[in-house]
């Protein structure tokens, strides 16, 4: 406090002399006043950044924080993470609407990219008009576009994308007595009919209590991961109802749930899917690539070399989620956080986010710099090529407003059948009333 | 003494109609300590109500306005009267959160209760180490709602939970209480029931406590057994208390939140059916899954005038009852 006051003291009485100096004769002013603004610090700019994150955007836990402030003497980096985006998101809303109190740097999930660059366009700084312009055309197309404002503006720099195949036990479906090596199970699985065929075949013989997937609603979302129209069309009309291929994928996961192929968990939700890992409560799951960390997690060191990864079936590509870093509008300290978003996002620095954590690169020339990479823990599985290739394959989806509400409704009409047993054309119906009900 | 006459006098020379003296100066004196002895009461309990505008009545009236406003958050206010009301009338997942609201506050509020007055008249009996187990009680309350809920979150686990693992010794199937209907609001009434039961035990404690001890001794003279003297001298001594707590368990039923959604992990659906969206999670998720604020801000309203009646309702029955005695008498 004493220390505070009495520097505030001192700026008063500087820019009191300033004043004096600057009545005087022009050119000594300008000199003095960088040296009141920079205050305390000798010479070098001293900023402090502020952080704003939700759930694991592995760059703290790769250390890149500590690294950047190493590397800026002066630049102090405070970062601060929310566990659910769903309590994030209002939050930094209220923000931006109030044009105070966001910070330098703010997380945006993919699901709220679209409200970002519509809605929200002008609550951000337009990286096209900063030193970033030149690292736009470095990250995948569709994760770029999907950024990019009506009139062109750039709201966020892409963080991880989330390419998406199957992660699966190899243990469990050894005893099965199904293939256990990844081309030899994607070469049974042409198609997801082929998949539902094998979860049968899997039932017949799978150990007690093991399920061939996880749930209804994790199938559903990888099934649509591979599509590029889902719930709106390229005009922005909601089109969720008419749309075939949201029909089918709901169908086909209805059925798996029907067939009681699903371990009747909601993902994130019901608190003994995680165990579920561990514990072989299912036998393969959808994995975006920052499930990798998750299964990590999860599952622990027991788990590592019991697990295996392979492509969709029939080869799609999907992507299911990822993240964007954006630089307020209402920042005091704009170029400092576009500069820090640029370091944070450039390739180096998603190497090691993806070494660290899983999340996998958006940016084509770390995509490249890490298709070497095998994974000890997924059976030395070739990770890097398997999730580079599903990423430069993968859509550029059209996404929607709200995405997201589309995404949870659907998800739990799928967890109705599972485990209310309702009836899965009842379920669809409830679902598109919840829908409309929130939307309209 | 002497002193003090004066002013009396004087007032009583103005009433016969002689020209009233000049006060002296300790008449100011005397007029500012009357001043402060009638300005001071408020003055000392002015900071609560100060607070109180600030942090109730303001955000009630707001509340007020905002639910007569279409509010989206992110989008300006616009006024559109009683649209919100005529939307939440109409709208079934609203009758459905009211009779869960209802439902789980029953399966809560009714076991609580009996079991806190059960509880409280063995701890009024002598007993070895009773601090210990008056302490004890007030374990479950002092626990935060995550901590508890989550404990039972597992507890109530569909393949690993210890419940299920119990009812497979008497060999029922696992239940899946989260999915379920009935079972995932007995789950909820369970958590609230463990947290509130001891803290009412010890409420009523303290009131029989205050019951005349001679009244218990002239009963037992009388040959009434200890169910007889419960019934007959306990019970009737607690009927504040009683009330007092069936007053405040009510509200707290009716303002359920913090269980569900953590029973729910976070969740404000209240489960894929809405089979525990109570009023509170049905306003969250209005408000902040759906950022529809004007919506939320009405169902604000409407808690709280139900909240209002309820207690009107509680009294007036207990009002009634105790009219209704005295008549016989």
């Amino acid at each position: 406090m004493m220390t505070s006051r009495a520097r505030t003291a001192i700026a008063v009485m500087a820019a009191g002399a300033l004043v004096a100096l600057a009545g005087c004769g022009g050119e000594e002013a300008t000199a003095a006043e960088g040296g009141a603004d920079g205050g305390s610090s000798a010479g070098g700019e001293s900023v402090e950044l502020t952080v704003s994150l939700f759930g694991t955007f592995g760059m703290e836990e790769a250390g890149l924080f500590d690294q950047y402030e190493e590397e800026n003497p002066g630049v102090t980096i405070s970062y601060e993470t929310t566990q659910g985006e769903d309590t994030y998101w209002p939050a930094l809303l209220t923000k931006l609407n109030a044009g105070s109190g966001a910070s330098d740097i703010q997380g945006i999930e993919v699901a709220r990219i679209r409200t970002a660059t519509t809605e929200l366009a002008d609550k951000w700084v337009d990286l096209t008009q900063t030193e970033a312009a030149d690292q736009l055309g470095e990250y995948a197309q569709f994760k770029q576009d999907a950024a990019t404002t009506e009139d062109g503006a750039v709201v966020g720099l892409g963080t991880d994308i989330g390419p998406t195949g199957i992660c699966y036990r190899t243990d469990l479906l050894e005893e099965a007595g199904l293939p256990t090596d990844p081309d030899e199970l994607a070469a049974q699985m042409g198609s997801w009919e082929d998949y539902l065929a094998l979860g049968e075949q899997y039932k017949a013989s799978a150990p007690e209590g093991s399920a061939w997937t996880d749930s209804a609603g994790g199938l559903y979302n990888a099934i649509i991961s591979t599509e590029s129209e889902i719930y709106y069309d390229e005009a922005g009309e909601l089109v969720y109802d008419s749309n075939p291929a949201v029909k089918a994928a709901f169908d086909l996961s209805a059925q798996a749930a029907a067939d009681d192929l699903t371990a009747k968990f909601a993902q994130f939700e019901d608190p003994e899917w995680n165990p579920g890992f561990g514990n072989g409560a299912f036998a393969t799951i959808a994995c975006p690539s920052w499930m990798l960390g998750y299964i990590k997690g999860q599952a622990g060191d027991e788990g590592s070399g019991k697990w295996g990864v392979t492509s969709l079936p029939g080869g799609a590509a999907g992507n299911w989620g990822g993240a964007y870093l954006g630089v307020p509008a209402s920042s005091e300290n704009q170029e400092e956080a576009v500069k820090l978003a640029m370091w944070l996002t450039a390739p180096e620095q998603q190497e090691k986010v993806f070494a660290a954590g899983g999340n996998f690169p958006s940016n084509t020339t770390a995509i490249d710099a890490v298709a070497d990479t095998t994974d000890e823990y997924f059976s030395d599985a070739p990770i890097g090529q398997i999730f580079g290739d599903i990423a430069k394959n993968a859509p550029t989806q059209i996404l929607g407003p709200d995405d997201g509400v589309l995404k949870n409704e659907i998800t739990n009409a799928l967890l109705t059948i599972e485990v209310n047993d309702v009836d899965p054309e009842t379920a669809w119906t409830s679902a598109q009333r919840a829908i409309d009900n929130q939307l309209g | 003494m002497a002193v003090d006459t004066p002013p009396r006098a004087s007032r009583t020379d103005v009433a016969v109609g002689h020209a009233p003296r000049s006060e002296p100066p300790l008449g100011l004196r005397s007029r500012l300590f009357r001043l402060e002895a009638k300005a001071a009461p408020y003055l000392y309990i002015s900071p609560f109500f100060l607070l109180f505008v600030a942090f109730g009545l303001f955000p009630l009236v707001w509340t007020a306005w905002i639910s007569l406003n279409d509010f989206k958050l992110g989008t300006p206010m616009v006024f559109v009267g009683l649209e919100n009301y005529r939307w939440l009338f109409a709208s079934p997942e609203f009758y459905n959160s009211l009779w869960r609201t209802i439902t789980i506050g029953i399966l809560s509020t009714v076991p609580q209760l009996m079991l806190a007055l059960g509880l409280a008249h063995l701890l009024n009996y002598q007993m070895v180490v009773r601090n210990f187990f008056r302490i004890s009680m007030l374990m479950p309350y002092a626990t935060s709602v995550a901590a508890s809920t989550l404990v039972f979150a597992q507890l109530f686990g569909r393949d690993n939970g210890f419940f299920n693992w119990v009812l497979s010794w008497v060999g029922i199937d696992a239940v899946d209480w989260r999915n379920g209907d009935l079972t995932a609001q007995i789950a909820i009434a369970v958590i609230v029931t463990w947290r509130w039961t001891g803290y009412n035990a010890l409420i009523y404690l303290a009131g029989m406590q205050s019951i005349s001890q001679d009244l218990y001794e002239a009963a037992a003279l009388d040959g009434a057994s200890k169910w007889q003297q419960f019934r007959h001298v306990t019970l009737p001594g607690l009927r504040p208390t009683i009330l007092f707590t069936v007053v405040v368990s009510t509200i707290g039923a009716t303002q359920l939140f913090g269980e569900p959604l953590l029973f729910g992990n976070g969740q404000a659906n209240g489960g894929a059916l809405g089979q525990y969206q109570t009023l509170g999670l049905f306003m969250y998720q209005q408000g902040w899954d759906y950022f529809e604020l004007g919506r939320a801000a009405t169902i604000a309203w409407v808690t709280f005038v139900l909240v209002v009646g309820l207690v009107l309702l509680n009294t007036g029955i207990a009002r009634w009852r105790t009219r209704d005695r005295k008549a016989v008498r």
